[in-house]
């Protein structure tokens, strides 16, 4: 058994506009060993990239951690002092994020921005910094790295910028690396060809992986455990293959519905979820998935459905599962 | 690059040539000539006059002598000031008004970027709405009006600062002060607005999560690109401080150019008017073009062919 | 994992697991109100305190300048023999008598100039001067500017390229100097034409000073407003329902006036507003280096001029005009600030 490295429990978080709070993270838990590749999958505010950012620190005004704890490497990251945050970002943790178009400062050279890194988390000079620059980017492949280093971001492809962000995220080999949607904005060859180079990077480096992601395809590629995010909850938690095989919640359901299958004979049609994400300004009291559940229940409503172990490290927060239970005869009722 | 600072010089030198030749054309629309608004001299003085200057020849003629010394800085003699050469006017009038004036920008823009920076990082806190109402009243109080409190406060109701000339540092004070609030206030909110606009760009986010401190992201990612944009506007600001100058230098009684073309309107002396008018003219589209350029180059994100 | 993940861990009811209504999961579906473009901006613009503090400043202002100085017995050219120099409130010694012999006189507010004219009254029809140049210089601006980019801007192509040559060659003429030389000279034209032909005459009412002002703003400021309507019109013409209206048969003009011009009218509205400022300014400045408007017009700009004069003796005479121009700036700055934080974020700088 590998060791805990990342556990967030209860974490809630919200965002205090002049609207009102918006309530982003509610009660999340997630749990991610060494060497493990976590995939958190979920759609636009469903609080996915809210949580990786509470992982880094990188929580933004008006946004406020207001309860629960991230350990990291068992240090409690909630009550760390911004100095020694600064200490773990781009070193410990790094972040690779969704649009490399944007993500690289267009008045520096690529090579000024991998060294930045370099020279702050290691006694390295200049010219060493220099040296582990171009390695880094042969290590991700990109080609002539001594006259890319003297270019500027525009001069690059979106796939080589996301290169160059991987290159900076490896460069102190982090523990954990958190990838925000890292091919979302780049072209569909070039979404294959970063991906592969993860999943190889990976291997050789044997780092953790946060993959948060919206697309159901990368993460069965990639990672071992999957968690299901939908408005600021963790609706459904198991390995791969729990997921994709035996969904239990019904926004799991709904979302494996709505991706193409090659392996189908028939042509089946594409199952869109109907209607809207929550307003997450006036979160319902039940269940947050409701609203849009083909089997909403009078329950569902009302009451917040709890989690339920449906296997070993699989679980679930929805009433279908407890009604089940109950239609069986309730005897497990204590 | 070559293409564009081609294009642009050329746009420059179109726009100056035809500056110079509106000017020239208007000085002789006015209906009698440069002579007749004086207490009307005799006709032989009159002729002997247009003789003189040159006057008496066709229009084109004097179009194409008047074209071919402005290009070598000769603008012929003053009407009004006798025995002096309107080049030798600008020169003096020059100097003094580029001290007063280049000490203002560079002033403004030492206060304006900090004070933008400062509002815009503290967004919605009280210090941004203070900066916000300063640089708001800043950009509306005419320069006439700062010049004439400032003088009414500072020499007559306090006695601290002489009123006018500029024999010592002292005397620089208020005409500085008066032209700089303008391009300060200006300075500053556009610093804030590109300040604010930095501050949500993707990459100050990986370089927060690079694990930089607050004063290598904001002075480092933050401060470089924000005060890009501001380079553009230094062309229009220059323009704007010399239209300050001429009042400015009128109520301090400063014998600069500006105080020159001034006088030179009320006393009609229309060589020197058009004169000074060219030379502003060329020094504006100038100044213009150098910050343009001067843009493309400082910005990496502008392709270099 | 933990204790918490038992199924029915409370009392539960059959009842709970029935099918949900359809109105009840609609309950839970805000629906937030649809709002039109100026329904939404308005709103946002009337919870803008600082620009609706402006907005009255304005509208009090207009009236001061407008409606006031019908009700006002001194008018801005009379000559009060003996009343020269007051200060404000101060009576004059024949002023003084009559009121002893029980008439009323109406005092003199801010006092009177040089020449025995109510300061007051001055004051208002300065600020008429600077409005109506900042208003009707803005809508000249407007028609010229809008018409001018909308045109460029639709045909594209080489009559884009002609036209917008055109503007980046005013746009770099440096505009105070050649107003000022314009003001210069037009100024003996335009008072012949007055005199020579009846038709004219009403150049004499208006007065030279405001014509050429009008003239000059309307040959150069139109250009900033050009570039900015022609580059909302090249966007906005690639839209479907521009096509739309072009395959039902639409004419240029049409399509122009009805298609895209309106849709930027939030631009142009706000651009207008901040127009007006810049004309007031300018036209101060020209009438305080002496050559605005003529007298006996005052105009904010002379009135400072003159003021300063006697700035030892009647400081008050420079602060009036002074405030006055500078609350007329900002007033009208911070309404157009205030638009466009309603109705055109983008627009900033």
């Amino acid at each position: 058994m590998s060791e805990l490295l990342l556990d967030i429990r209860n974490l809630r978080l919200s965002f205090f506009t002049p609207a009102g709070e918006v309530k982003a993270l509610n009660d999340v838990s997630l749990k991610l060993e060494e060497g493990d590749v976590l995939g958190i999958v979920g759609e636009s505010g469903s609080g996915k990239s809210v949580t990786a950012y509470s992982i880094m620190g990188l929580t933004v005004h008006p946004g406020r951690i207001i309860g629960g704890t991230i350990d990291f490497n068992s240090h409690n990251i909630t009550e760390m002092t911004e100095a020694d945050m600064r200490m773990m970002r781009g070193n410990e943790v790094s972040i690779i994020f969704q649009d490399p178009m944007t993500s690289l400062n267009p008045v520096y050279t690529i090579g000024n921005q991998i060294r930045e890194v370099i020279m702050l988390h290691t006694d390295k000079n200049k010219a060493q910094a220099n040296e582990r620059a171009i390695e880094l980017m042969e290590l991700v492949g990109i080609n002539e790295p001594i006259k890319r280093l003297k270019q500027y971001p525009h001069e690059l492809s979106g796939g080589m910028r996301q290169r160059v962000m991987i290159a900076i995220a490896l460069a102190c080999e982090p523990k954990l690396l958190i990838a925000d949607e890292p091919t979302t904005a780049l072209d569909v060859t070039i979404q294959a060809q970063i991906l592969e180079l993860m999943i190889e990077l990976k291997n050789k480096l044997g780092m953790s992986i946060i993959m948060i992601t919206h697309d159901l395809g990368i993460v069965a590629n990639m990672c071992k455990k999957i968690a299901v995010m939908y408005g600021g909850k963790v609706v459904e938690y198991g390995t791969t293959e729990d997921i994709f095989y035996n969904p239990r919640h019904e926004y799991t359901k709904g979302l494996l519905r709505s991706i193409p299958k090659l392996n189908d004979k028939e042509h089946k049609k594409l199952i869109p979820i109907e209607g809207t994400p929550v307003d997450m300004l006036n979160p319902p009291a039940g269940c947050p998935f409701a609203p849009r559940c083909e089997s909403c229940m009078k329950i569902c409503i009302s009451k917040m459905p709890e989690y339920v172990d449906v296997a070993e490290g699989h679980y679930s927060a929805c009433w279908l599962i407890q009604k089940e239970a109950f239609e069986q005869g309730g005897e497990t009722n204590e | 690059m070559g293409k564009y600072v081609i294009k642009r010089v050329l746009l420059a030198a179109v726009t100056l040539w035809l500056v110079a030749t509106i000017t020239f054309a208007l000085m002789n629309l006015v209906p009698g000539g440069p002579f007749l608004s004086e207490k009307t001299p005799s006709e032989a003085t009159l002729k002997a006059l247009n003789e003189k200057y040159g006057l008496d020849q066709p229009l084109i003629v004097q179009y194409k002598n008047y074209m071919q010394k402005a290009i070598q800085g000769d603008f012929g003699p003053s009407l009004k000031q006798r025995g002096r050469m309107v080049k030798q006017i600008i020169t003096t009038g020059f100097k003094v008004s580029a001290r007063v004036g280049g000490l203002s920008i560079l002033i403004a823009a030492l206060i304006g970027v900090p004070l933008g920076s400062v509002a815009a990082l503290n967004r919605g806190k009280w210090i941004d709405n203070v900066i916000i109402v300063f640089t708001t009243s800043g950009i509306a109080v005419p320069s006439f009006v700062v010049s004439t409190v400032l003088m009414l406060v500072f020499s007559i109701m306090l006695g601290w600062l002489p009123t006018y000339g500029l024999s010592s540092p002292l005397h620089y004070i208020m005409p500085v002060a008066a032209l700089a609030l303008y391009p300060t206030s200006y300075i500053a909110r556009l610093m804030r607005s590109s300040m604010l606009e930095v501050l949500g760009q993707d990459y100050m986010r990986t370089a927060k999560a690079k694990g930089l401190s607050q004063f290598a992201i904001l002075f480092k990612h933050a401060l470089r690109n924000a005060i890009l944009p501001i380079i553009t506007y230094l062309g229009p600001l220059i323009a704007y401080t010399l239209t300050g100058s001429f009042v400015v230098e009128k109520i301090f009684t400063i014998p600069g150019l500006g105080s020159d073309f001034i006088s030179s309107i009320i006393n009609r002396d229309y060589t020197l008017i058009m004169g000074t008018t060219i030379f502003l003219a060329f020094l504006l589209i100038t100044m213009n073009l150098v910050v343009d350029i001067a843009y493309k180059i400082v910005d990496p994100r502008i392709k270099l062919k | 994992m933990t204790d918490k993940k038992k199924p029915l861990s409370f009392q539960l009811d059959v009842s709970d697991f029935l099918p949900a209504e359809q109105e009840e999961k609609q309950s839970l579906v805000v629906m937030r109100k649809s709002v039109s473009f100026w329904k939404d901006g308005l709103r946002r613009f009337s919870r803008n305190t600082i620009a609706m503090i402006s907005l009255v400043a304005i509208i009090l202002i207009m009236i001061f300048a407008f409606v006031v100085p019908y009700f006002y017995p001194y008018s801005y050219e009379q000559q009060i023999r003996g009343s020269e120099n007051l200060a404000p409130m101060q009576y004059s010694q024949q002023e003084l008598e009559l009121k002893e012999n029980g008439e009323s006189v109406f005092p003199h507010i801010l006092g009177t100039d040089s020449l025995g004219r109510d300061t007051m009254i001055r004051l208002m029809m300065g600020s008429r001067v600077s409005l109506l140049v900042g208003i009707v210089a803005s809508i000249l601006v407007l028609l010229i500017g809008s018409t001018y980019g909308a045109i460029a801007g639709y045909f594209g192509g080489k009559v884009d390229l002609i036209m917008m040559r055109l503007v980046d060659i005013i746009y770099t003429v440096p505009d105070i100097l050649i107003i000022i030389l314009l003001m210069v000279t037009l100024k003996y034209p335009l008072q012949e034409l007055a005199y020579s032909s009846p038709a004219f005459e009403w150049i004499n009412t208006v007065g030279v000073g405001l014509i050429c002002i009008f003239i000059v703003f309307a040959l150069l400021y139109w250009v900033g407003m050009a570039r900015i309507v022609r580059s909302q019109i090249l966007s906005l013409k690639e839209q479907e329902f521009v096509t739309a209206a072009r395959a039902l048969g639409a004419s240029h003009g049409r399509i122009i006036r009805k298609h895209l011009l309106t849709n930027c009218m939030g631009t142009l509205i706000v651009t207008t507003t901040l127009q007006i400022p810049s004309s007031i300014f300018t036209e101060s400045f020209l009438s305080f280096i002496g050559i605005g408007v003529a007298a006996p017009m005052p105009s904010l700009g002379s009135m400072a001029s003159t003021a300063i004069d006697g700035i030892v003796s009647y400081p008050y005479r420079l602060l009036a005009p002074a405030i006055m121009i500078s609350l007329i700036i900002l007033s009208f700055n911070l309404i157009g600030d205030g638009l466009r934080d309603a109705f055109d974020p983008k627009l900033k700088n």
